[in-house]
Order: structure tokens, then C-alpha cells, then sequence
């Protein structure tokens, strides 16, 4: 059974149409990283498996039932983007409240703001919190009575680096509980390692989908590889190789694109050469893939 | 069941926790004791008169005070929650609408009902131990009367006040349609009437006027107040109209409880309605 199934869902709101045609599964234990620019779709998609939106047409199934079903709604956990909770309780309090309207165990409460790290702020009045520490909070209150299915709305933001990376290990722990999770970001460097499959919308139409070697082939982005040459003999000499280099920064370093099926061959051949000194290899990032599928969007509207 | 529960706990405990209860208390027990005594003041009299003329001031304070109040206590229920974004989030639990807005009403009710109680409960019980020869079996009647009235009227704005948080956008709108709620039942809506009256001379069916009060929350209840007190001289005005009504404060009582489940309702569809 598909954690989500979403098939064929049009959405209108008003005479606008906000989604088109959406096709989307996330199968139990995966992680599904949700991009798009503001406007694209994201909290759409997001409200509709949530069940606070019916579909205009299509069918949305969650968990093998529909999502407005409270047993469903019970194994959901749900991060909004924007949550201030109520500023006169404390941290502890607050959690406690939803635990109690989720039926989940009292005593998950002090395990969960441990978690997050909150546990010193607890007793302290929410009102009080930082941004960051009312994203805690409220990835706490999503992870109260174990989900099996996880829907992080921008859980980054607001985090500091640290809180980023402890997030990222949490997001890898509980696949590894085969708890399915999508992420909705706008910040993609760092995610990509988190993630299994990526899904990229634009103007209420699905982009891209797929994990990230298949968006590449897709894009057919070049790979770049960066080489130090020890002897900076300009990059005539590359290109007299019939390969595709640029200088960068003057002197030693210079930059050869090639396509995926490429690669190697032409590392080979700079391996070859003993000045070759040092070389990088940038493959093309989420970020780079994003970029590239935002506009292709653009370039067909 | 128990989700209603939840939520009643919390608008209950918010209640505590900022007071209101012990000001709505206050506020209720100064003003009864202060009308109790001093009621009578510009009449040249210092000192307890007489239950009707003190339960007629007292209904005519709590007319203007208890949709304030509740009000007040819940204009911002939906509003308030959808800003801070937990609607949202209380949205995607396993709670439904009606639930959520049912624990609020019970969180709200509750507050106001023991805040009532309290304040002219202890009023009451000054008067029994203070008052030499009162009629007991009258002040307990009276007061009680009072009181249960005055929370029903209480329920039925706190009801009104959801399905006006339910339609604003904003909190600050919300606010304002809670005043203009206040403004038009009452003060407008009496003096609406008494234009009525005199615009038509009389012409006007006199049968139909006393029901038209039955339009008005606040009206029922000062009627249901006043009530059975006829002989002492503290009917007057508009409230004279309703000793043209038939079945007495049966009536009114029915009156008041429509009110508060067709208010209820009202608040339960709107919020229904509104899109997250």
C-alpha cells in the first residue's frame, strides 16, 4: 500500500486552476522532496492529502483511504509553515494539548521535546521562543503518536546549521522506521542527501519526478570537471584535445564540460596527463536541476 | 468525545490563566452589591429597597454587560486561532469541525456560567446575611432567575461571536462586527422599535410589537426579568410591551434557548463553510 496516491487531481480555486493533471505516489518508508516557487503548488498538493481540500477532479488516497478519514488523520503528522501556537502556554503545555487531541501517550511529551531540544525551555511560555524554537516545537508536535506519514512544510527554516543537520538525521532515522515523509523547501543544498525522490512543480504542473541520477539524465546538464594544471599551459592546449575548457581565475585552473556518458572517458584522458595535478568533480546539484527544470517551465508557458 | 473535552479544558484553563474569570467575578459581585445598595440612591434612599427594583436594575446593567462580555471572550475564537496558524494545524487532527467549535462553547460557557455564579451568587448571598426580614424562598427565586437567564443570554452571544469569527479575515474585523453586533441589539435594536411606535401613531397592529421583541436576545431577557414584578412599579418603557404577550415566561424561556441553538447553528455553518 502507497502511503499517498494522488491520481489525475485538477484543482481550481475560483476560476483559477492551481493544479493540473497531478500524478504523484510516495510508497511507505520513502522520502519525497516537494520544490517549487512560490504560488507552484506545494501547499496545494499538501492540503489536499492533509484533506482540508477536495480535489475538483481526481482522486487523493492516503494511507489506502480517503483523507479526511480521522482514523487516517491520525497516523499524519504535520508540519505548517508558518505556526506561532498559542503564546500564553508553555512549550510543554502546548504539546501536551495536541497530544491529548491526537490520543497519543502523555509521556511521549518530554521524550519528544528532548528530542527536539527543547527540554530546558519547556516550562518557559511560548511566547518566549525564537523562531527556531517554535520549528521545534512544532516538528514535536508532528512526530507526536509516531506517524507513518510525515508532511514538513519548510521544516528548515528559521534553524541554525546545527539544528539543520540534527533535522536531516532525525528525517534519515525515521525512514529507517519506514516512516514516509514529504518535504516541502525552498532550501535545496543539503536536502538532496536526505532525500530518495524529488519533485519539482511549477505553475501548478508537475516538472519533474524522479530520484536525482534519472532527473539528471533527464536534464542532460553538463558535468563539470575542474583540473589544476601544474605547468598552466592555457587553454588552447585543452581544447586541442577536442575537449570543452575555460579558463577560471587566469593560470592553473580550468573547467571541461561533458555529458553524463562522457565522464569517464574524459577523465581518463586527464588523468593521463602527470601535470594534471588535482580535479574536482562537480556533478549537477538539486539546486543546478531545479534551476534548469524552472526553466524549461518557463520557456513553455 | 474526548477531543471536545480537550478543547474545552484549554479555553477553560486560558480562562483561568488570564483572569478573566476572577475580573468577570469582580466585576459582577461589586456591581450587584453596589446596585443592591445604592440602587436606590437618587430616589433619596441609601440602603437595600427591595428584590424586584434591585433584580430590574441588576437586568438592566446585565442587558448591556453579558453580550459585552461574551463577546469579548470569543470574538476572536476562529479568527484568532486561523492567524496563529493552529487552525490549520487543528484542522489536519482526527477532530472535527463541530467538535473544536463545541469545546469551545463549552470552554467559553463554562467561564462565563461560574464567573455569573460567583459574582451574583455572591451578591445574593450578602443580601441574605445582610438584609434583616428577607423573603428567602423570593431571593433565591429571583437571583436564580437571574442568573440562569443571564447565562443563557451569555451562551447566545458567545455563539454569535463564533459565527462572526468564523466570517472575519481578520481579528481587528472581527472586533468590529462584535461591536456592531452589541451596538444593534442593544441599543438600536430598542430604539428601532420605540420609532416604530411612534412613526405609526398607533397605527401599527399593537398585537404585533410584543413579538417583534422576541427578535431581540436581550430584550427576552430583561422581559423574563422583569416578570412576575409588575405590581412593583419597575416595568417601564418598551419592557411594558411584553406584559401583552401570552404563557408568561414560558415563553421567554423558550425564546432565549432557540436563540442560543439557532445561534449555535448559525456559528457551527459559517464556521463550516470557512476555508483554511
Amino acid at each position: 500500500m502507497n502511503a499517498v496516491d494522488i491520481a489525475g487531481v485538477d484543482q481550481h480555486y475560483g476560476a483559477s486552476q492551481v493544479l493540473h493533471e497531478l500524478n504523484l505516489t510516495l510508497a511507505e518508508g520513502e522520502v519525497l522532496g516537494l520544490f517549487g516557487h512560490n504560488g507552484a503548488g506545494k501547499t496545494t498538493t499538501i492540503k489536499l492529502i492533509l484533506g482540508l481540500l477536495k480535489a475538483s477532479r481526481g482522486d487523493v488516497r492516503v494511507l489506502g483511504q480517503s483523507p479526511a478519514h480521522a482514523d487516517v488523520r491520525r497516523l499524519l503528522g504535520y508540519l505548517p509553515e508558518n505556526v506561532s501556537f498559542y503564546a500564553q502556554l508553555t512549550g510543554r503545555e502546548t504539546l501536551q494539548h495536541f497530544a491529548r487531541l491526537k490520543g497519543a501517550a502523555l509521556s511521549q511529551c518530554d521524550e519528544l521535546l528532548e528530542q527536539v531540544g527543547l527540554t530546558d525551555a519547556a516550562m518557559r511560555r511560548v511566547k518566549t521562543y525564537s523562531k527556531g524554537m517554535r520549528q521545534r516545537l512544532g516538528l514535536a508536535q508532528a512526530l507526536l503518536g509516531t506517524p507513518r506519514l510525515l508532511l514538513l512544510d519548510e521544516p528548515t527554516v528559521g534553524l541554525d546549521p546545527i539544528a539543520t543537520q540534527s533535522l536531516y538525521q532525525l528525517i534519515d532515522q525515521l525512514r529507517q522506521h519506514g516512516t514516509s515523509i514529504i518535504l516541502c523547501s525552498h532550501v535545496l543544498p543539503g536536502v538532496e542527501r536526505h532525500i530518495d525522490r524529488a519533485a519539482i512543480l511549477a505553475g501548478g504542473r508537475l516538472q519533474a519526478l524522479g530520484d536525482l541520477p534519472s532527473l539528471r539524465a533527464q536534464a542532460g546538464l553538463p558535468i563539470r570537471i575542474r583540473l589544476h594544471d601544474s605547468q598552466a599551459r592555457g587553454t588552447q592546449h585543452w581544447q586541442a584535445q577536442g575537449l570543452a575548457a575555460s579558463a577560471i581565475n587566469g593560470g592553473h585552473w580550468f573547467e571541461v564540460s561533458t555529458g553524463q556518458e562522457g565522464k569517464l572517458g574524459v577523465l581518463r584522458q586527464l588523468l593521463a596527463e602527470s601535470a594534471v595535478s588535482d580535479v574536482e568533480l562537480h556533478q549537477p546539484s538539486l539546486e543546478d536541476l531545479y534551476c534548469h527544470f524552472m526553466q524549461q517551465a518557463g520557456g513553455n508557458q | 468525545m474526548n477531543a471536545v473535552l480537550s478543547i474545552a479544558r484549554k479555553e477553560f484553563a486560558d480562562g483561568l490563566r488570564n483572569r478573566w474569570l476572577l475580573a468577570i467575578s469582580l466585576l459582577f459581585a461589586v456591581l450587584a452589591v453596589g446596585i443592591a445598595w445604592l440602587g436606590a440612591a437618587a430616589a433619596g434612599q441609601v440602603g437595600f429597597t427591595s428584590i424586584p427594583s434591585t433584580i430590574a436594575s441588576l437586568a438592566s446593567l446585565a442587558t448591556f454587560l453579558m453580550p459585552l462580555i461574551a463577546l469579548l471572550l470569543a470574538y476572536d475564537s476562529i479568527v484568532g486561532e486561523d492567524e496563529g496558524g493552529t487552525l490549520l494545524l487543528l484542522l489536519t487532527y482526527p477532530l472535527a469541525r463541530w467538535q473544536m467549535l463545541l469545546g469551545k462553547f463549552i470552554g467559553h460557557g463554562g467561564i462565563l456560567a461560574l464567573a455569573t455564579v460567583l459574582g451574583f451568587g455572591s451578591a445574593a448571598l450578602a443580601i441574605a446575611a445582610l438584609v434583616p426580614d428577607i423573603q428567602l424562598s423570593l431571593l433565591l427565586w429571583a437571583f436564580g432567575r437571574f442568573m440562569a437567564s443571564s447565562i443563557l443570554l451569555g451562551l447566545v452571544f458567545i455563539a454569535l461571536a463564533y459565527a462572526l469569527s468564523s466570517l472575519a479575515r481578520e481579528k481587528s474585523s472581527a472586533a468590529g462586527l462584535a461591536l456592531g453586533l452589541w451596538f444593534a441589539f442593544v441599543l438600536v435594536f430598542d430604539l428601532g422599535l420605540l420609532a416604530i411606535l411612534v412613526v405609526s401613531q398607533g397605527q401599527l397592529s399593537g398585537d404585533l410589537l410584543p413579538w417583534l421583541l422576541l427578535a431581540n436576545p436581550t430584550d427576552i431577557f430583561r422581559l423574563l426579568n422583569v416578570a412576575g414584578f409588575e405590581a412593583a412599579g419597575s416595568v417601564s418603557g418598551l419592557m411594558q410591551l411584553g406584559s401583552d404577550l401570552p404563557h408568561g415566561s414560558g415563553l421567554l424561556w423558550a425564546c432565549l434557548l432557540a436563540w442560543s441553538a439557532i445561534s449555535l447553528s448559525l456559528a457551527f455553518y459559517l464556521f463550516h463553510r470557512r476555508e483554511v
